[in-house]
């Protein structure tokens, strides 16, 4: 799960990682007086989930509290477009009036798990504000790695080896330290599988904060963060996908024409692919997963037909957990509910794939069985032709 | 032969009390296994279709030597019941579970560092050795006895490719699930290995999918090590970046763990790579010199 910058601060600071003073608002009439309390010259910026934020024009800075109003002002309600968000853009609902800081040196910190060596791995660069892709492109000797055992914690000395790599001294390393300690542990006890600080800024009097936060959560284990799980923003995510999610169903839309329902995530996957290879396009993915019943089943036809781009489906079931009569009685319940016009390819395999077949068939619905997954893929191409 | 799993191996079920457990657990019996204890704590003495439930692993061990255990427990337990069962000396550990925490399989694999105990999964359906026993959730009736191993980390895609050998004639001598969570218990190369030591296996059908590099890593050990041929396919090759697609460990994050980096140094390791899941059975076939 995503979050905004000024969540990622607010869960942040609670371990004592050192932001930089900021509220967040939705009228920018409430930026002069945040503006006047943080001292005048403050930077107001977009409070989107995706990056790039700064080219798109959704981070300005502001010399005066009424420029801070009429910035506020321009950058709410407006619509950021960024390479992360696409061409639809983002309307931005929340802007956050931060102090504005003098930045001596822009440095990297982020921390992710490393799949390779089970453990998570603190990264460290001296080239702050540059993505951190960009930079083990083009400098990865810049990029500095240390693993940690989530039980342990990152070890002191690891973080001194952090600070005297980026040359760092005097108070300024002493604040680092202190700072990645913090991080570390921020992304430990929340379980998160992102935290990013970039660029981490140290100021002219020697300060170290973090000028942008980026934090992703582990999904996996929102039930036992509540205050997190409660961060999350619908208005961030694809009306289709919130609806899915009510549903505890694995849902992402995509942008061709051709809806697919399938068990499980490998096989949603391949089901994609091979509708590429036949030459059509997915308009999403959607495991209907292991344990689906028909109620689940129904509401994922029902959702995957609510998107207008679906001129025809493809239900590709490899019974194993999931019944293939089950499953069936689902799709002929929300196909009849629904009044379907649409061509539907059917491919049922698997636990009890001839009852399901037979139900298909006596439903009275116009459904084009398949055997294969090659011959599901061809006929649901050719519908959409 | 087979790996890991046979029609000798006793096995008990953490978590044969509940729905799942009870169910797959008698499917697994059906097919042959040995399922010689169930357990749950405060469920000891009881009984489940007549097998007997413990309140310990360390208890279920004692009382009926079993080497294997087989997991359905909710996530926020699981971790918890792996390392109850290594600690109770359990070689073999399956962990059917989906949606488990990162932090605590990381938690985990640091603690079976260094141990003699094989742990397979999470969010994975197991492991079958065709006609011998099967350890986990997929349907027994579509698997053949044979001599293609196959290892996966998907649950259904693997069902796919094993109806398809199976339509050929092609039996399997073991079929692994590693799972599709960022940090499994088994890696490809551990399969990878298994199967080329095993004189059952003639060649191995491989399916991974986008997210991490443990593809890659599988595709250095063939390079170097394989004798055997090894035909792959790498799911989500159409998948956008920077989402999950379903699998926790499905994910292209930050341009790295495409499908197409993943079948390029497949394909530079001398692997049968197909683009298509239809083409997996046929190329088989081909490979072993069969169709």
């Amino acid at each position: 799960m995503k979050v905004h910058e000024y969540q990622a601060k607010e869960i942040l600071a609670r371990y004592g990682v050192a932001i930089p003073r900021s509220r967040v608002i939705t009228a920018a009439g409430d930026a002069r007086a945040i503006a006047a309390e943080l001292g005048g010259k403050v930077v107001v910026k977009a409070q989107v989930h995706a990056g790039g934020r700064g080219k798109a024009g959704g981070v300005k800075l502001a010399k005066s509290p009424d420029e801070a109003v009429q910035l506020a002002g321009q950058i709410l309600g407006m619509k950021l477009v960024s390479k992360q968000t696409g061409p639809e853009g983002r309307i931005v609902h929340k802007v956050l009036i931060e102090e504005a800081v003098d930045i001596a040196r822009e440095l990297y910190l982020g921390i992710v798990l490393d799949r390779a060596a089970g453990l998570p791995v603190l990264m460290a660069s001296k080239f702050g504000g540059m993505e951190i892709e960009e930079v083990a492109a083009e400098h990865p000797e810049a990029i500095l790695k240390e693993h940690f055992d989530p039980v342990a914690g990152l070890q002191a000395f690891q973080a001194r080896k952090l600070g005297f790599a980026l040359e760092l001294s005097g108070d300024t390393f002493k604040k680092f330290t202190k700072f990645v300690a913090a991080l570390a542990r921020a992304y430990n006890e929340s379980d998160a599988s992102l935290a990013e600080i970039n660029p981490l800024l140290i100021t002219g009097s020697g300060d170290v904060l973090a000028l942008d936060a980026k934090m992703t959560f582990d999904d996996n284990a929102l039930s036992r963060h509540a205050d997190i799980a409660a961060m999350r923003d619908l208005d961030e995510e694809d009306k289709f996908e919130v609806e899915a999610s009510k549903f505890d169903l694995n849902y992402i839309k995509l942008d061709g024409s051709i809806g697919c329902m399938v068990n499980g995530a490998g096989l949603a996957m391949a089901t994609m692919d091979i509708i590429k290879h036949a030459g059509g396009a997915p308009a999403n993915f959607l495991d209907v997963g292991g344990g689906a019943s028909e109620e689940r089943v129904s509401n994922a036809f029902r959702i995957l037909l609510s998107d207008p781009s679906v001129k025809a489906v493809l239900i590709n079931i490899f019974g194993g957990i999931v019944r293939c009569d089950m499953l069936a009685a689902g799709v002929v319940a929300a196909a009849r509910n629904l009044n379907v016009t649409l061509p539907i390819v059917v491919r049922l395999e698997g636990t009890n794939a001839e009852e399901g077949r037979r139900i298909l068939s006596e439903s009275g619905l116009k459904l084009q069985p398949a055997a294969t997954m090659a011959e599901a893929a061809a006929k649901v191409v050719a519908a959409v032709r | 032969m087979a790996i890991w799993l046979d029609e000798k191996t006793k096995v008990v079920v953490q978590g044969l009390t509940g729905k799942e457990g009870q169910f797959h657990a008698a499917k697994c019996r059906e097919y042959g296994t040995r399922i010689v204890a169930g357990m749950t704590p405060g469920k000891g003495g009881t009984s489940v279709d007549g097998v007997p439930v413990f309140n310990t692993v360390a208890a279920a061990k004692a009382a009926t030597g079993c080497t294997a255990s087989l997991i359905f427990v909710p996530p926020m337990l699981a971790a918890d019941a792996i390392l109850e069962a290594a600690d109770a000396g359990i070689a073999l550990i399956v962990c059917i579970t989906e949606g488990i925490p990162a932090r605590d399989e990381v938690l985990v694999k640091r603690a079976l560092a260094g141990r003699k105990v094989r742990l397979i999964g999470p969010n994975c359906p197991g492991l079958i050795s065709p006609g011998k026993a099967k350890l986990g959730i997929m349907p027994a009736h579509i698997h053949k006895e044979g001599s293609v191993g196959v290892v996966s980390r998907s649950g259904t895609l693997t069902y796919e490719a094993v109806g398809q050998l199976t339509h050929l004639g092609l039996g399997q001598s073991s079929c692994v699930g590693i799972g599709g969570d960022p940090v499994p218990g088994t890696s490809f190369v551990d399969v990878l290995t298994a199967f080329n030591a095993d004189p059952q296996t003639e060649a191995v059908v491989m399916i991974g999918e986008i997210g991490g590099s443990a593809e890659e890593e599988a595709a250095e050990y063939v390079k170097k090590k394989m004798k055997k041929p090894v035909v792959a396919f790498i799911a989500g090759q159409t998948a956008p970046p920077g989402r999950r697609m379903g699998h926790a460990g499905a994910i292209i994050s930050g341009g790295k763990g495409t499908a197409k980096e993943k079948m390029e140094a497949l394909a530079a390791a001398g692997i049968h790579v197909v683009s298509t899941p239809a083409d997996i059975g046929i190329t088989m076939a081909k490979a072993l010199g069969r169709a």
